[in-house]
């Protein structure tokens, strides 16, 4: 279907022969170059917003840009995500196995969806901020209590998922893996965890965002370190351009991991998406 | 052309003579409380291609899905090549009315797919493959996805995984309805090539009367629901003729017109 129209010579007519090279890559690159344009009007939005001035506290996009690289080069914001990533990274490990593996066994099994689902709704409705004084109460100030709060936002999402992506896993591939005699495990396996990886992931990334949340709402609640500390900190001594680069940074962060966790699914698991 | 009513002579369902490859008994099927089947007996002969044909609704493709061990029947019991079947078996292979075609697997592990849950090893069920993938005629897109193919081609993907297990019986639901007129066509005359080839025996489910009546050695005529065995039709297509002269054949448009019109009624 697609060949003949490459041949009747309409692809030419959208890349004409006579185009100069620089053209034809504009042409090949033109996703990424609109989305560096956006941003690039974003930042340009931004430096225009801190020059007029909105508020004295409103750095302008170049003075948190000086703010971002100084802290960089002085090494303040690489000892501060030393600190933030420990919780960030324990925690979200941890969500992500017991998640999925929860979400698969409850998708799987009525009982064990009784069981379990309630909690998680119950969890992931709750306005997580409101709890983290309790976890401070009974677990104290230190990693345990800070990792604690990035599982609870993590982990009600990538389960609920994981249980929602299993239930509906396509009904006819799993007759046809039965029909062709396919194991309980196979039928697992090969069949229902492929079929949903796609909504596994989603959970994934929404958990991974979750996480994020958790572990600042936890430097600024509980005690501050890492990043919620450099933002506490310079806001305190009024240093806005500082705190905006932090708080930039954690979003830049945040925005990058969670694209190399779809880049690496693409990759990995849906091989079929990355040609469409 | 012979044409036997079932209520007529009970042992009309059973030819005679040939083998047979799939024996139906006293099936019933209840849906909670609606009756989908009703006591059909009925035998598949070995070799030959057997259509289940009936108004929407007759239970056709439950009868079907009951032969593949899909869904258990209510009461009674299938055979197949004298054992009674409880379950999906190795001696009958299931082709979908969707496809269920993996699409995150290319072609090759699709149609591998049954042999691969045998546990054969990877050259040897990919040798298999490539074979009856050449014999759907697909030869070239081995390392395709499935979004990639047309309807037609992606319906080819799931016989030839029928085929690769290498199974005494093929079970199809309605293979084609989701395939486009000019396809399913083309589809049919490559079925009815394989059919020579591979001397299987077919069970076929379809509503459409042409289908049935050009691919066709028997046509099992289901009622409305609940379904009993209303006609069985042999309709006498000579396959060596070419497909359009068979269109045009004066037999196969009478056995079309007298389906009709023994389904007509079904219809509202």
């Amino acid at each position: 279907m697609v060949a003949p129209a490459h041949l009747d010579g309409s692809s030419r007519a959208v890349h004409p022969p006579e185009a100069s090279p620089l053209r034809q890559r504009l042409a090949r690159h033109r996703a990424s170059i609109f989305r560096i344009v956006s941003i690039g009007l974003f930042c340009l939005a931004w430096e225009i917003a801190g020059r007029i001035p909105i508020s004295f506290a409103f750095p302008t996009f170049l003075e948190t840009l000086r703010a971002f690289i100084e802290m960089l080069l002085d090494g303040s914001l690489i000892a501060a995500y030393g600190q933030t990533l420990q919780p960030l990274v324990i925690g979200v490990a941890i969500s992500a196995i017991l998640g999925v593996t929860l979400g698969i066994v409850m998708g799987l099994s009525r009982f064990s969806e009784w069981l379990i689902a309630p909690v998680f709704v119950v969890l992931q409705a709750a306005p997580m901020a409101a709890l983290i004084p309790l976890i401070t109460f009974v677990y104290g100030i230190g990693l345990l209590s800070k990792t604690l709060a990035v599982i609870m936002l993590a982990l009600p999402v990538i389960a609920l998922n994981g249980y929602k992506a299993v239930r509906n896993a396509n009904p006819s591939l799993v007759a046809m893996c039965y029909s062709f005699q396919g194991t309980w495990w196979q039928r697992i396996t090969k069949i229902i965890i492929p079929d949903a990886s796609p909504v596994i992931f989603a959970g994934l990334r929404l958990g991974l965002a979750a996480g994020f949340i958790g572990v600042i709402l936890a430097e600024l609640l509980i005690t501050p370190t890492g990043i919620g500390d450099l933002i506490t900190y310079h806001r305190s001594v009024a240093d806005y351009p500082e705190m905006y680069a932090a708080v930039v940074s954690i979003i830049l962060v945040s925005t990058l991991t969670l694209a190399a966790l779809e880049a690496f699914e693409l990759r990995v698991l849906r091989p079929e998406k990355r040609r469409s | 052309m012979r044409n036997i009513t079932a209520q007529a002579t009970a042992a009309a369902s059973q030819p005679s003579g040939a083998d047979v490859a799939v024996e139906v008994r006293g099936v019933c099927k209840m849906y909670n409380d609606v009756e989908a089947l009703r006591s059909i007996d009925l035998d598949f002969p070995v070799g030959k291609l057997t259509t289940l044909l009936g108004p929407s609704g007759c239970g056709k493709t439950t009868l079907l899905k009951i032969i593949a061990g899909l869904i258990p029947a209510t009461s009674g019991e299938i055979r197949v090549n004298g054992k009674v079947v409880t379950g999906p078996g190795p001696e009958r292979a299931f082709v979908f009315q969707d496809f269920a075609l993996m699409p995150w697997a290319t072609v090759m592990r699709n149609v591998a797919f049954g042999l691969e849950l045998k546990g054969m090893g990877k050259d040897e069920r990919q040798s298999i493959a490539r074979k009856y993938i050449a014999e759907v005629g697909l030869t070239g897109f081995e390392n395709k996805y499935p979004h990639e193919l047309s309807g037609g081609m992606r319906q080819r993907v799931g016989l030839a995984r029928a085929f690769a297990v290498n199974a005494d019986v093929l079970l199809l639901d309605e293979p084609f309805s989701a395939v486009d007129e000019q396809n399913r066509r083309k589809f049919q005359e490559d079925l009815l090539r394989l059919v020579e080839l591979e001397k299987k025996t077919f069970i076929f489910v379809t509503h459409s009367i042409e289908e049935a009546v050009y691919c066709s050695d028997r046509i099992v005529i289901l009622s409305r629901r609940p379904g009993r065995i209303a006609q069985v039709i042999e309709p006498d297509i000579d396959h060596n003729e070419s497909p359009d002269a068979i269109r045009r054949d004066q037999g196969y448009l009478d056995t079309v017109e007298e389906i009709w019109q023994g389904l007509k009624r079904y219809v509202d």
